[in-house]
């Protein structure tokens, strides 16, 4: 999708300072949950896909720590904290 | 180990606010920010309305790194195929003092948190907390880095995803339909070609909002703000609305599709993207407050859901730095009794009571509901975008008398409707 190639690049703007583990899961068992997809069309940095096993995966590089997904699949089904101290993207303008 | 008076969580406005009112006091306080720097996580479509907080925080404004005042207000009703501009301008926009002006988050909150420092208050940034220390029944303190941080009261300023107030036991994780999400690009460009392409002189800026088409009759619109040299823009949308399926396409590209209207494209072109942003924004209003404060605990800004969007002004910033202000005031209340129970700071919520913050979120309380109405982000746009082009068209044969082209849009069926919208506006 083109439009993605365009969303990696326009992450690619940001500043991260590495996060030593992924601060967002999916719960185990959860990855196939409905309400996960709706971050499908709602994530900002367009981390959530579907695999072809009908799987929605999660990439954690790109993360905004917006907050949408927290809202839209709740915390039954995603572990969701903010990174650690110092870690995750870092605005320079806001 | 180390007793604080007081602990903020957060350097955002709201922590800020409360820090700075608390300076000079001979209190101990600490403030605690997960970014690598104060304003490193905060952002802001974004405007900062003064004139309620300008006396809160007196010889403030003089020095802060403010971008642009603003002169220009512009509404856009954007139909899919056209789109109708309200603009204006005034006198009292440009006498001084200047009652609002575009802001970057990231400059001003790190100055803000000096300003903060050289008043003597700690702050200690690339600090995660993790979770609150309950005693008794108390907040007593927060778990921090492994540490175990210890004060009289803590002052959740932890953002819109407060999971401190959360821990606390003070508020939900709350409904999506409380809550939208802005997505935003920082565009630089050159300030004369800013003053230019906007009819602006000196420092003098644009506010626009843009609502219809943006969001595909989601609830929420676009914004651009002209900041001293580069642009803010970006759309809003209300995360429950946009949950349904129905939205046709992702939200990153509902900005891609924004930005190359033909209102909007001249206006950026040549510019550059420096930064792409998103962010939560509480939309819940007067009604879906939860609690302010709790024993030992008091919530503000964001956290505590203070963000209001009535339509032509969308405000969060000055409520925040408002709130922090009067949390404080509530705990120098509290230490003259030496309680620092839910009954003794239950005064913050008596205070914002008698300030512009809470008299504005119940006098605006119908707006989520109203502002809700999905007529606003479809029909009106195109029925309004319609009309004008038939009013301004002039056909090759005789043109339409007006009356009548404005009848063909204005039917008995609509009037009736526009009716019925009328009645549920004149709550606002």
């Amino acid at each position: 999708m083109s439009e993605q190639i365009d969303l990696k690049a326009k992450l690619g703007l940001d500043v991260f300072k590495p996060v030593r583990e992924p601060h967002i899961k999916i719960r185990p068992g959860r990855e196939k949950d409905p309400r996960l997809k709706p971050a499908l069309r709602l994530c900002p940095a367009g981390l959530y896909s579907e695999n072809e096993k009908g799987e929605i995966v999660l990439t954690i590089d790109g993360c905004l720590e917006c907050g949408t997904c927290r809202l839209t699949c709740g915390t039954e089904v995603l572990d969701w904290n903010y990174p650690e101290g110092g870690a995750g993207v870092q605005y320079r303008f806001g | 180990m180390e007793k604080f008076d007081v602990i903020i969580v957060g350097a955002g406005l709201a922590g800020l606010g409360a820090a700075y009112m608390l300076a000079d006091r001979g209190l101990e306080v600490l403030i605690l920010e997960r970014g690598d720097y104060p304003g490193a996580k905060n952002l802001t479509g974004g405007r900062l309305y003064v004139n309620p907080i300008r006396n809160l925080f007196p010889g403030l404004w003089e020095k802060a790194p403010l971008e642009r005042f603003i002169t220009h207000e512009g509404v856009t009703f954007m139909a899919k195929e056209r789109s109708v501009t309200l603009d204006y301008s005034g006198n009292e926009l440009r006498e001084e003092p200047h009652q609002s002006y575009s802001v970057l988050r990231s400059k001003f909150d790190r100055w803000l948190a000096e300003q903060v420092e050289n008043k003597g208050i700690m702050v200690l940034s690339k600090t995660r907390v993790d979770d609150v220390i309950k005693e008794n029944g108390n907040v007593a303190g927060v778990l921090a880095g492994g540490d175990e941080l210890r004060a009289d009261v803590v002052i959740a300023c932890d953002g819109v995803i407060s999971l401190l107030s959360e821990k606390a036991g003070l508020r939900s994780p709350g409904s999506p339909h409380n809550f939208a999400v802005g997505v935003k690009e920082v565009i630089a460009l050159d300030s004369g070609m800013i003053n230019e392409r906007f009819n602006l002189e000196g420092i003098e800026g644009t506010a626009r909002l843009f609502v219809g088409e943006v969001t595909k009759g989601k609830f929420g619109g676009g914004f651009l703000y002209t900041n001293r040299e580069s642009l803010s823009l970006g759309i809003v949308i209300g995360i429950g609305d946009a949950m349904d399926y129905t939205l046709p396409v992702e939200v990153p590209l509902l900005l891609e599709l924004f930005k190359g209207r033909p209102e909007l494209a001249p206006l950026i072109k040549g510019g550059s993207t420096v930064e792409y942003s998103a962010h939560v924004i509480p939309e819940g209003g007067f009604k879906n407050l939860e609690n302010l404060y709790g024993n030992g605990i008091l919530v503000a800004g964001d956290a505590a859901g203070l963000a209001l969007n009535i339509g032509f002004t969308v405000r969060g910033m000055e409520y925040a730095m408002a709130s922090g202000y009067f949390a404080a005031q509530a705990v120098l209340k509290a230490k003259e009794t030496g309680s620092f129970r839910a009954e003794t700071l239950g005064v913050y919520k008596k205070f914002l009571e008698e300030s512009f913050v809470l008299q504005d979120f119940r006098n605006f309380q119908e707006f989520p509901t109203v502002v809700g109405n999905p007529r606003l982000f479809t029909h009106y746009p195109e029925l309004v975008g319609n009309l004008m082009r038939d009013i301004y068209t002039i056909p090759a044969g005789p043109k339409d008398r007006l009356f009548s082209t404005i009848r063909k849009h204005i039917t008995p069926s609509e009037l009736w409707s526009v009716f019925k919208d009328w009645r549920s506006f004149s709550k606002l």
